[in-house]
């Protein structure tokens, strides 16, 4: 899979992410997550079927009673690796699609890919998982809002998450090409309104909001170091799954200290934990109980520094790059002449512009 | 009015936290001694009126029913709890 607005590092394919966890490291780790008092692990990439012990991993997550989600592009997922999980104890299959049909999906995706999709969905369901269906939206697809989650009903999921693009790793290099006009997120904003109302608890729908176009920031993780972790394919502990891109901050590896100390002691997680480290105008602001002053990766990616206000919000000195951004779209032609311009993930794209 | 904890939701001990937790896709919810002993009776065996029967022994309050319906209605509404026919 190769979708243009991947949230992963851009430098994906470097020495960064070389020299994967062993499965007995992996269940070290989960031990240790589930001793600070995590309950529920994301199996997540990348790609997670790609890992040979899965079933393994699987495994000692239920030992410990963790409630584990697969999520997965389901490119060359059988039956038969979804039965394994099943019988390893994995809880919950979430399944990537993007777009209501096979071409433009196929498209997006850059690969082959919606009939094995469509295959997982069904083969998921009959094993007796709840799965949610994971769309990413933006500018080529969020016209059908309405086909998605029509089928996401006749696969019979159990939620359908409709997540419009946030702008980090190659979502942020492809912005340009990306970024949804006004009208469209209106629209697709309205039709999801329409079908809550039409399917009430029979599908759960989840929007997540596209931040540019909103005037306060999102409350990014529930506050950094508060409730998540992400610990990437070789050891390295993040506060989140952008948050590697941060340059000014350093990284603990899981391989180097306990799980424990990373949470509790670890420079990466104490910055900007709590609101002691805020600056105006979130320190005075009565907001940042709820939003605690934003993404601290936006503001690093946008303004260059992580320890500012959320560069989104509309009280922030920064928020101009962001109305530009906007504004971009809203003056131009609609961007068709731009969709082709992205860059798909790839490893070679991935080495050239990271310069590895 | 058979009600059980739906599929995709899992009740168990949480030892660190002392107490159940109710654990389903990407959330949690803590269950307090009682909420916890109810929904350990909704396996698809007991009705509505048998687990209230089943807690009325126990604790004495008058508002065991109104309590089990509050709990089970809740958990309903988020696909939770299901109801077999």
């Amino acid at each position: 899979m190769q979708c243009p607005y991947c949230s992963n590092p851009l430098d994906f394919a470097g020495a960064r992410f070389k020299g994967e966890l062993t499965t007995e490291e992996w269940c070290r780790v989960f031990r240790e997550a589930h001793d600070l008092g995590v309950v529920q692990l994301g199996l997540s990439g990348g790609e997670p079927t790609l890992r040979p012990d899965l079933t393994e991993l699987v495994r000692c997550a239920k030992q410990l009673g963790l409630y584990s989600t697969l999520v997965t592009s389901a490119y060359r997922l059988k039956r038969a690796r979804l039965a394994e999980l099943k019988d390893a104890g994995l809880d919950h299959v979430q399944i990537s699609v993007q777009a209501a049909d096979a071409e433009l999906s196929d498209r997006i995706a850059g690969a082959t890919s919606f009939d094995d999709k469509m295959a997982a969905y069904h083969a998921t369901r009959e094993l007796g998982f709840p799965l949610t269906v994971n769309v990413v939206l933006h500018r080529e697809n969020l016209h059908q809002v309405e086909a998605m989650i029509r089928l996401a009903e006749r696969l019979g999921a159990e939620r359908i998450e409709l997540a419009n693009t946030q702008f980090y790793g190659w979502a942020l290099h492809n912005r340009a090409a990306l970024m949804p006009s006004k009208a469209q997120l209106a629209a697709g904003w309205e039709v999801v309104q329409r079908e809550r109302r039409r399917l009430g608890n029979r599908l759960e729908i989840i929007w997540v909001l596209p931040d540019y176009h909103e005037a306060f920031p999102k409350p990014c993780m529930g506050g950094w170091g508060n409730a998540y972790i992400t610990i990437t394919p070789a050891g390295e502990v993040w506060p989140c799954h952008a948050a590697g891109r941060i340059k000014t901050l350093t990284f603990a590896n899981v391989r180097d200290h306990p799980l424990s100390w990373i949470w509790h002691e670890s420079d990466a997680f104490t910055r900007f934990r709590g609101d002691g480290w805020m600056p105006e105008p979130c320190r005075s602001c009565e907001r940042k109980t709820k939003d605690f002053g934003g993404c601290r990766c936006q503001a690093f990616l946008i303004a260059g520094d992580a320890a500012v206000t959320d560069p989104v919000c509309s009280l922030s000195p920064h928020r101009p790059l962001i109305d530009a951004v906007v504004a971009q779209v809203e003056d131009g032609d609609g961007g068709n002449a731009e969709s082709a311009a992205w860059t798909y993930r790839a490893a070679p794209a991935s080495r050239l512009l990271s310069g590895g | 009015m058979t009600p059980r904890v739906a599929a995709k939701a899992r009740l168990q001990w949480d030892g660190l936290r002392n107490r159940h937790i109710l654990l389903y896709p990407e959330g949690l919810v803590a269950l307090n001694p009682t909420a916890a002993e109810i929904l350990g009776l909704c396996d698809g065996q007991h009705t509505v009126e048998e687990i209230v029967t089943a807690l009325s022994s126990k604790y004495e309050s008058a508002e065991i029913t109104t309590d089990v319906q509050t709990l089970l209605a809740g958990l309903a509404a988020k696909g939770l709890v299901t109801y077999d026919a």
